[in-house]
């Protein structure tokens, strides 16, 4: 299985060299080939990028890197990991610590977990520098002190005395990334460094990566699944699947001309800010092969389009244009142009958003507050309030597709749970076919819960493990009686399977035998199982692989035309909103910002606040992103314990003034059904 | 900190009030008083006027609300009364097998961190291997055994290879420390024994979890030394649920040890509760519980206190 090693391109030796790299990981279930031939380099100041989805051992791989492999599990069967000129796998263990942390760093993907919480920041990014430069305490604190000033961190030597719990996710993983540089490493290897965090926070920590890459001369290996940030970033890329690389080539070369089926697939299947919408999204059908036990000869071949007789041979990594490499037989096909994939299809004529019928759900002046007690003093707790949600009111009519866009703490989700009724609104009016259902009895709102469902983010936690998928699905047609008997029941379980792209038969089956996709497709059957008008998808995506996250993207829209379904569409990721939402309703610590026609807000956003997310966001294409200024926003989402006056996006906005400290500003019609909030535009 | 501590102090009052109203009413509740125990225990025939005199000496004839707010008040100015079978302060009976009582707990504490906290550790990073396998045995036999069984045991031991008995009477440490610690430590290992294997399979369940932490991943990607890894970045995350148990279990010590208090003929706090209530000894009844409840709140605040200061999530507020 010894694939070809891709030639370095001329200039500087490379810095660390995989060598057909195999891991294996022993399982009750059997050994799992987790990384099988897998070759790369990074030369001294590039950025390398791995792609791929979960399970496809692009983690795996980096960790073996580290020898970081969990024990005993895992370990490498085959292969040599050069690293100037040693083979890192031929280290004594004390040889790869001392390696660790001062040659080679990692950055890890869960800034909230990666930090231990119960040592102060400082121990922490100073531990490193005692260990391995043999500091002494004033010279380790002079260099933190530095090394926090150099990723951002204001005033840094009251920060030093700080713990994890004291900083944000964007601040601890600047502080995860202050701990990569401690030492001046040759290499850092950023496992998903980005992926937790904010759009705004995303663009600041990775310009951060790539100055100081570039400044220090630094190799950086990107492990992500955001094509975007590839595309902004990288100088290099891996595109890996099933345990192999299939792709390699520069940025340019990845994104403008794949030559393997599952990078193109993967190309066309992420909803981009920068096409309108219109088009449906294509998508990889089927689900990547077990590892276990995966298919003899091309792995993607079951999902490809392009699949022939030939296909059924392992495919090496072959170079196919200069520097350029595949693992597809057919390949040149594609070079020489005599193969390409159809052009997408439009999504089918629908009957968008009928602007003169009464809207379906209305929501007028919206308000939660929560109450949080705080440490008092004897006996006595003082209590602030959080604006969760502050004056928010908005339309959907039947048929539309209305998106709630914003960043983490913004009050999108509380929105989603206060129009589901899982939260009682604070004050305003949430009318429902012009009935008022904020204020109703629970008893009053059964009649009104059958007609309004919800999808939520997390296809793992929100199914109960312990009840097959049709007990899950048929659970809420017994409850409203909406069927006579369990037979029947079985019947329309059986039937909604087949709705969302399932089999019957999967009615006996648990949570756990099925793959994140397939979850969510049956939350989205529980979902449907009431004959709902309305549904509230709660971040439906956002935990899938993209391939994955097409499929249900174009599911969602295909029952919406099919059912006349009506979404409040919650997301943070503003490319999937701009897929299939009409209108589109940005918010900001708890207010509406900006509020609009998808086309028109994307096309022209007037908010700055809209402007800086949709600047933030990266677009999966190099040619674009590489010509695209840097314009990160500065600093972060102000606590909503105390949400700055005025404008609640003074603290951030280039355009903000005295007046903005002032006043509070109303959304007004800007142009015919565009609103904005913002006294400057 | 301080402000927490008064505030933790003040919240006690309330919780031991409730204690106080609830062991009053539940053993009035039992039909018989300790003046029928006392009186006609032995069969003996006692006239009708004798006993309620002696009622009436002890105020067990007066209507129970009246009976209440004496007890009430009398805890409010700490005045706990006498005991009804002795007629001898409370305190005072309480106080010597008190001293005992604590002392062995706290050397049985002693005993039981000292070797559960080495031992749960080796466990946990020997995990599945003969080490493990090894203490994992030890501890199950550990919750296992009585520990009153163990206490036989080690004084048949003690009789049969060293021909030794501990001494039987009590010395108070600042007496003779010697004959103290000759006395007490047999039943502090006896309890012990099972006090540390509770403790070590607490010790090994958080450790294996907290090795799992994504921290302790970053740890080794800094390139600490595994020793370091382990004690400053497992530890002290490790040790937290280990301190909730061993607050619990001491607190049950006191009062708890009724069986090995016998064993080794130790006059304990645990004895005196069984006395006192087959003696329907009211006052004593209720005092030992008031102190075994102070005590448990007591325990409980110690293991707050240190919670927050290993934990600064704690100690900071919020998460």
């Amino acid at each position: 299985m010894q694939q070809t090693t891709s030639a370095p391109p001329s200039g500087t030796p490379p810095l660390l060299s995989v060598e057909d790299l195999h891991v294996h990981f022993v399982t009750s279930r059997g050994v799992v080939r987790a990384v099988e031939g897998v070759s790369y380099q990074v030369r001294p100041g590039e950025v390398l990028a791995i792609v791929g989805e979960s399970g496809c051992g692009k983690s795996v791989s980096s960790l073996a890197v580290m020898r970081l492999l969990a024990k005993p599990a895992g370990r490498v069967v085959h292969g040599k990991i050069m690293f100037e000129g040693v083979n890192l796998l031929d280290l004594s263990d004390e040889e790869m610590r001392e390696r660790r942390g001062r040659d080679i760093s990692m950055i890890f993907q869960e800034p909230m977990t990666s930090l231990n919480p119960v040592l102060s920041i400082g121990q922490q990014l100073m531990e490193p520098l005692f260990i391995h430069l043999n500091m002494t305490e004033a010279q380790a604190r002079e260099r933190a002190v530095e090394l926090l000033k150099m990723v951002g961190i204001t005033d840094p030597e009251r920060r030093l005395e700080q713990y994890p719990h004291q900083f944000s996710g964007g601040m601890r993983q600047r502080v995860m990334i202050a701990i990569g540089l401690a030492c001046n490493p040759k290499l850092i290897i950023a496992d998903e460094p980005t992926t937790a965090l904010d759009v705004t926070i995303q663009a600041q920590i990775l310009e951060l990566m790539k100055e100081l890459s570039r400044k220090l001369n630094i190799a950086l290996v990107v492990i992500t699944h955001n094509l975007g940030v590839v595309a902004r970033y990288a100088d290099r890329v891996n595109v890996m699947y099933a345990a192999r690389v299939v792709e390699q080539g520069t940025a340019d070369d990845v994104f403008l001309r794949p030559r393997h089926p599952y990078a193109m697939g993967l190309m066309r299947s992420v909803p981009r800010l920068d096409r309108p919408r219109g088009l449906k999204l294509e998508t990889i059908e089927g689900l990547p092969p077990n590892l276990l036990d995966p298919p003899k000869g091309c792995r993607f071949a079951a999902r490809c389009a392009f699949k022939a007789d030939i296909c059924e041979q392992d495919p090496p990594l072959n170079e196919v244009e200069a520097g350029h490499f595949s693992a597809c037989l057919r390949a040149r096909e594609f070079v020489a142009g005599t193969l390409a994939p159809a052009p997408a299809a439009p999504v089918e004529a629908s009957a968008r958003a009928g602007k003169a019928s009464e809207p379906l759900l209305s929501v007028r002046g919206l308000k939660k507050f929560f109450t949080v007690a705080r440490k008092g003093g004897l006996l006595s707790t003082q209590t602030s309030e959080v604006r969760a949600v502050n004056d928010v009111s908005f339309d959907i009519a039947p048929g539309e597709t209305l998106g709630l866009v914003g960043e983490s703490g913004c009050g999108k989700t509380t929105v989603g749970r206060m129009v589901l009724r899982l939260d009682n609104p604070t004050a305003g009016e949430i009318r429902f076919k012009g009935e008022d259902i904020a204020h109703k009895s629970p008893a009053e709102l059964r009649a009104v819960r059958r007609k309004i469902q919800v999808i939520f983010q997390d296809p793992f936690s929100s199914l109960n493990p312990r009840m097959t998928i049709g007990q899950i699905i048929s659970e809420p047609l017994m409850v409203y009686k909406i069927v006579p008997n369990a037979k029947a029941a079985a019947e329309r379980v059986a039937e909604l399977l087949v709705q969302v792209g399932l089999f019957a038969y999967m009615a006996e089956r648990y949570p756990h035998e099925m793959s994140g996709g397939q979850r969510q497709r049956v939350g989205i059957a529980r979902a449907l199982a009431m004959e709902p008008e309305f549904i509230v998808c709660d971040e439906p995506v956002s935990a899938l692989d993209v391939s994955i996250q097409g499929q249900i993207i174009n599911l969602l829209e295909n029952l919406q035309h099919r059912l006349n379904l009506t979404y409040l569409f919650i997301a943070h990721d503003l490319a999937v909103v701009r897929h299939i939402s009409d209108r589109v309703v940005v918010m900001y610590l708890g207010r509406v910002m900006e509020m609009a026609d998808g086309d028109a807000l994307y096309a022209e956003p007037l908010h700055p606040y809209t402007k800086a997310l949709l600047d933030a966001a990266p677009v999966p294409d190099p040619k674009i992103e590489k010509s695209r200024a840097a314009r990160a926003l500065k600093g972060e989402l102000p606590s909503p314990l105390n949400p700055p006056t005025g404008c609640v996006f003074h603290t951030r906005c280039p355009l903000a003034d005295a007046d903005c400290r002032r006043i509070v500003p109303e959304p007004r019609e800007a142009r015919p059904g565009h609103f904005v909030a913002c006294i400057k535009v | 900190m301080l402000g927490y501590l008064a505030n933790r102090l003040l919240l006690m009052i309330p919780t031991l009030a409730g204690v106080a109203v609830l062991i009053f009413f539940m053993l009035r509740v039992v039909p018989g008083d300790i003046v029928e125990v006392k009186l006609r225990g032995d069969g003996g025939s006692v006239t009708q006027e004798t006993i309620e005199a002696e009622r009436a000496r002890l105020g067990l004839d007066q209507p129970i609300h009246v009976q209440f707010v004496q007890w009430m008040t009398g805890l409010a100015t700490l005045d706990l009364g006498n005991s009804m079978w002795t007629d001898r302060p409370v305190t005072e009976e309480i106080g010597v097998r008190l001293e005992l009582t604590i002392q062995v707990a706290i050397m049985a504490s002693i005993i039981a961190i000292m070797v559960a906290i080495p031992l749960g550790t080796i466990s946990a990073l020997f995990r599945d291997t003969w080490v493990d396998y090894v203490v994992r045995l030890v501890t199950i036999a550990g919750l296992a055994v009585p520990s009153f069984w163990l206490g036989m045991l080690i004084i048949l031991g003690l009789l049969y290879y060293a021909n030794w008995l501990p001494p039987i009477t009590y010395t108070p440490i600042y007496v003779d420390p010697v004959a103290n610690i000759a006395q007490l430590i047999w039943p502090a290992m006896a309890v012990g024994y099972r006090y540390s294997a509770v403790v070590a399979r607490m010790v090994r369940s958080s450790i294996i979890e907290v090795m799992k932490e994504d921290y302790i991943r970053t740890a080794r990607a800094k390139g600490v030394f595994e020793k370091l890894v382990v004690s400053r970045h497992a530890m002290r995350n490790a040790i937290l649920p280990a301190i909730t148990v061993i607050g619990l279990e001491f607190a049950f010590l006191i009062g708890g040890l009724v069986v090995t208090e016998q064993v080794f003929n130790l006059n304990g706090l645990g004895k005196l509760f069984v006395q006192a209530v087959s003696r329907n000894d009211f006052t004593l009844i209720q005092s030992i519980v008031m102190l075994i409840a102070v005590i448990f709140i007591l325990s409980n605040l110690v293991v707050d206190v240190v919670y927050a200061w290993i934990d600064p999530r704690i100690r900071y507020g919020g998460r």
